[in-house]
C-alpha cells in the first residue's frame, strides 16, 4: 500500500460526495480569502493613510498658533483662563528665527502662512476657497511642485505684488479648460494676476488638497486677514531622519521668544510629520490585525467544519472501514485515506480562497485598494492545510481504530 | 502437511463476572487443505463468534489458534490485517461490497492493501471477475448490480488474492434461488480447484453441498459429520 494508492483511495473518497465535498472546500475558501482580503485592505488602508499624510509635504513640521485639547480655555479661547499668560502672537520674526541655520541646523526653512477665505470670480464664474498667504519656501516645504507657469518669488513677497498661484480644483471651478497663466481674477474685489499653477495633489483623506490659492503673504496680509498673528509656520526639516531634532530646536526658539518655562504653558503645538506618520501606522495596524483575526476566526469555522464533515464521514462509511479492513487494509492505510481526504479538501479550499482572493483584491473595496501582503496568502494556506491535518486526524483516527467486527455489524 | 485451521481448545467470553458470556467453551477443531466444511448452528450457537476467530476479525479468550500455521493469538493489530489480507478470502451475507466504486475496483482492493502494482492487480482483478462470469459488468458500480452477481464479486474479491481459506458467512442469505444456486455452483467449483472452503449457514440444503458439516450448540461442538463421497 503506497502513498500514490492511498491518495487515489482518498480522492475516491472526496468525488464520491461531491456536494459535501464542495461545501466543506468552500468553508475553508471563504476562510482563506477573507484572511487575505481583509488583511490586504487593512494593508492597503495603511498606505493610502500613509501616502496622504506624505502628500501633505515630506520632512514637514507645523506650528500652529494657540493650544489644542488642552483643559478648559485651551483651544482658541486662552483669555478666560486666568493661570495662563496670554498668547502670544505667532509673527513672521519667529519664523525668521527658527530658520536661523547657525542656531537650528536641522531647520530647512520656515514659512510663515496666513490663511483667510476668498470669493473669486473669473468672467461671471465665482468660487469659493481659502487663500493662504506665505514665503516661497512653503511650495517646497509643503510638496507643493508647480504644474505650469512659475511660483510668486520674495521680490514678490517684499513688494507686495498680487500673483497667485492656483490648485488645480480652484482652476477647474474658475477656468474649466481654459489656460488660467497670466489670466486675471478678482478675490474679495481685488484684482490678482496667476502666474502658476500647482501640480495636482489628489485628496488626502479629508480634504481637497487642490483647493488653494497661494499668495505672497503681505499680500494676503494686506487684503485679507490684516496684519495679526501668523495662523500658522510650515517648517522644513533638513532630513526625514531630523524631524525630531528640528522639532527640538523649533520647540527652544519658540520658548525662548514667546518666554515659556513650562511645556504645559506653550502657547503653540507642533506638528510632526514623522511621529504623525507613526500614529497613523500604529492605528492602521491595529485595525488590520483586528481585521485579520476576524479573518482567522472564520478560517478557524471553516477547519472545524472539515472536523465535522469528516466525523459524519467516518460515522457513515462505519461499515466500509469495516470491509475494508476485513479484506486487509492496515491502520495506517485507513488512517491514510481520511487524512488524505481531510488534506485534499483543505488544500483545495485554500488554493481557490487564494485564488478568489487575488481576484478580488484587484478590485477597490470601500474605496480603498487592497494591497496582497505575501506572508498572508501564504500563512493562510498554509494554516489551511494545517487544519485539514489537524481537524482531520481525529476522525481519521477513529475510523483506523474501530475494531473490524463491530465496524462490519455497523448499519 | 500443516492444517489450514487448527482449532485447539479455543474459548471466547464476553464481558466478565456475573455478566459473563461463553460464547465458546472449548472448540477443537482441524480442517485440511482442500476441504469444504459449513458450519451450522441456531443462532446463539456461537457461530459468527467462531467465524469471527477463524477469520482474524477477533481474537479467541483462551485456546490456541493456528491458521496455516501462523498462531493468530500472538499477532498486533498489523499482524492481523496482514492475515486477513493474504490469508483469507471473506465472503458475506450482505455482500459487503465499496459503494459508488467499481466491481472492478472493488475487487482489486486486496491486492492494493498488499501492494501489488496497478497493472498487475488491473490483470488479476479482470481475470478474477471473468472466472465468476463478470467480465462484461465490471466497469458497473454496486448498485447498478443484482444481488447475484453482487454476491459473485464478492467471491471474486474473495478470490482474486489467493488465500489459504475462503471463509464464507451465509452467503446465500439475501439471495433468491435461482442466485443461490449459482453462487454455490461457483462454491464447488472452487472446491473442486483445490480451495479450502468454511462456509457459515443455518441452511440444510446449502450445508448439504459440504464434504463436512460442523453442528454447533451453546458454544460447542455437538457433530462432525463427513458425507459420503
Amino acid at each position: 500500500m503506497n502513498l500514490v494508492e492511498t491518495f487515489r483511495i482518498g480522492l475516491h473518497g472526496i468525488t464520491a460526495n461531491k456536494l459535501r465535498s464542495g461545501l466543506t472546500v468552500l468553508g475553508i475558501l471563504i476562510g482563506v480569502a477573507a484572511v487575505i482580503v481583509l488583511v490586504a485592505v487593512g494593508n492597503g488602508s495603511s498606505r493610502a493613510v500613509s501616502a496622504s499624510i506624505e502628500k501633505l509635504g515630506t520632512n514637514t513640521l507645523t506650528v500652529r498658533h494657540g493650544t489644542f485639547g488642552f483643559g478648559p480655555g485651551g483651544g482658541g479661547g486662552g483669555r478666560n483662563s486666568g493661570t495662563r499668560t496670554q498668547l502670544k502672537d505667532l509673527t513672521v520674526d519667529d519664523a525668521i528665527a527658527m530658520a536661523d541655520p547657525t542656531v537650528n541646523p536641522d531647520v530647512k526653512s520656515a514659512s510663515p502662512v496666513v490663511q483667510g477665505q476668498v470669493s473669486c470670480a473669473y468672467e461671471g464664474t465665482s468660487y469659493s476657497t481659502t487663500m493662504t498667504g506665505t514665503w516661497p519656501s512653503y511650495f517646497e516645504a509643503s510638496n507643493f511642485p508647480i504644474g505650469s507657469g512659475t511660483y510668486f518669488t520674495n521680490d514678490d513677497v517684499v513688494g507686495g505684488t498680487r500673483n497667485i498661484v492656483l490648485g488645480q480644483t480652484v482652476v477647474d471651478n474658475l477656468f474649466g479648460t481654459v489656460s488660467p497663466i497670466g489670466k486675471q481674477i478678482t478675490c474679495q474685489g481685488i484684482p490678482f494676476t496667476v502666474s502658476g499653477v500647482l501640480q495636482k495633489k489628489g485628496s488626502t483623506g479629508f480634504q481637497d488638497a487642490d483647493d488653494v490659492i497661494v499668495a505672497p503673504l503681505t499680500t494676503v496680509q494686506k487684503y485679507i486677514t490684516g496684519f495679526g498673528s501668523l495662523d500658522s509656520i510650515v517648517a522644513q526639516a533638513s532630513s526625514s531622519t531630523t524631524q525630531d531634532a528640528a522639532q527640538a530646536e523649533i520647540s527652544a526658539v519658540l520658548d525662548a521668544r514667546h518666554g515659556i518655562t513650562s511645556t504645559a504653558n506653550r502657547d503653540y503645538q507642533v506638528l510632526n510629520q514623522a511621529s504623525l506618520l507613526t500614529t497613523a501606522d500604529d492605528t492602521t495596524r491595529v485595525f488590520t490585525v483586528l481585521l485579520g483575526a476576524v479573518a482567522a476566526i472564520s478560517l478557524l469555522v471553516g477547519g472545524i467544519g472539515i472536523t465535522n464533515i469528516m466525523l459524519v464521514t467516518v460515522t457513515e462509511r462505519t461499515r466500509e472501514i469495516g470491509i475494508r479492513k476485513a479484506i486487509g487494509a492496515s491502520k495506517g492505510a485507513i488512517l491514510g485515506q481520511f487524512l488524505v481526504e481531510a488534506t485534499v479538501l483543505s488544500m483545495v479550499g485554500g488554493i481557490a480562497g487564494v485564488i478568489v482572493a487575488m481576484i478580488v483584491t484587484r478590485f477597490p473595496i470601500a474605496g480603498i485598494q487592497p494591497a496582497v501582503l505575501p506572508l498572508s496568502v501564504v500563512g493562510a494556506f498554509a494554516v489551511s492545510v494545517a487544519l485539514g491535518l489537524f481537524f482531520g486526524s481525529y476522525p481519521a483516527n477513529r475510523a483506523a481504530s474501530l475494531r473490524p467486527i463491530e465496524a462490519l455489524r455497523h448499519e | 502437511m500443516t492444517p489450514v485451521i487448527s482449532l485447539q481448545d479455543i474459548t471466547k467470553t464476553y464481558g466478565s463476572g456475573d455478566t459473563a458470556v461463553h460464547a465458546l467453551r472449548g472448540i477443537n477443531l482441524t480442517v485440511e487443505r482442500g476441504d469444504y466444511v459449513a458450519i451450522m448452528g441456531a443462532s446463539g450457537s456461537g457461530k459468527s463468534t467462531l467465524m469471527n476467530i477463524i477469520g482474524a476479525l477477533d481474537v479467541p479468550s483462551g485456546g490456541h489458534y493456528e491458521l496455516d500455521g501462523i498462531g493468530i493469538e500472538s499477532l498486533d493489530e498489523s499482524g492481523l490485517s496482514i492475515v486477513r489480507n493474504r490469508k483469507i478470502g471473506f465472503i458475506f451475507q450482505s455482500f459487503n461490497l465499496i459503494a459508488r466504486t467499481s466491481a472492478l475496483a472493488n475487487v482489486e482492493l486486496p491486492l492494493m492493501y498488499r501492494g501489488v502494482g496497478r497493472r498487475e492487480r488491473v490483470e488479476r482483478a479482470k481475470a478474477a471477475l471473468a472466472a465468476v462470469g463478470l467480465q462484461d459488468r465490471m466497469h458497473h458500480d454496486p448498485n447498478e448490480l443484482s444481488g447475484g452477481q453482487q454476491q459473485r464479486v464478492a467471491v471474486a474479491r474473495a478470490l482474486v488474492a489467493e488465500p489459504s481459506l475462503l471463509l464464507a458467512d451465509e452467503p446465500t442469505g439475501n439471495l433468491d434461488s435461482v442466485s443461490t444456486r449459482d453462487v454455490l455452483d461457483l462454491m464447488d467449483h472452487m472446491h473442486d480447484e483445490g480451495r479450502t472452503i468454511v462456509m457459515i449457514t443455518h441452511e440444510d440444503d446449502v450445508a448439504a453441498r459440504a464434504d463436512r458439516v460442523i453442528v454447533l450448540i451453546d458454544g460447542l461442538i455437538s457433530s462432525d459429520t463427513r458425507a459420503a463421497a
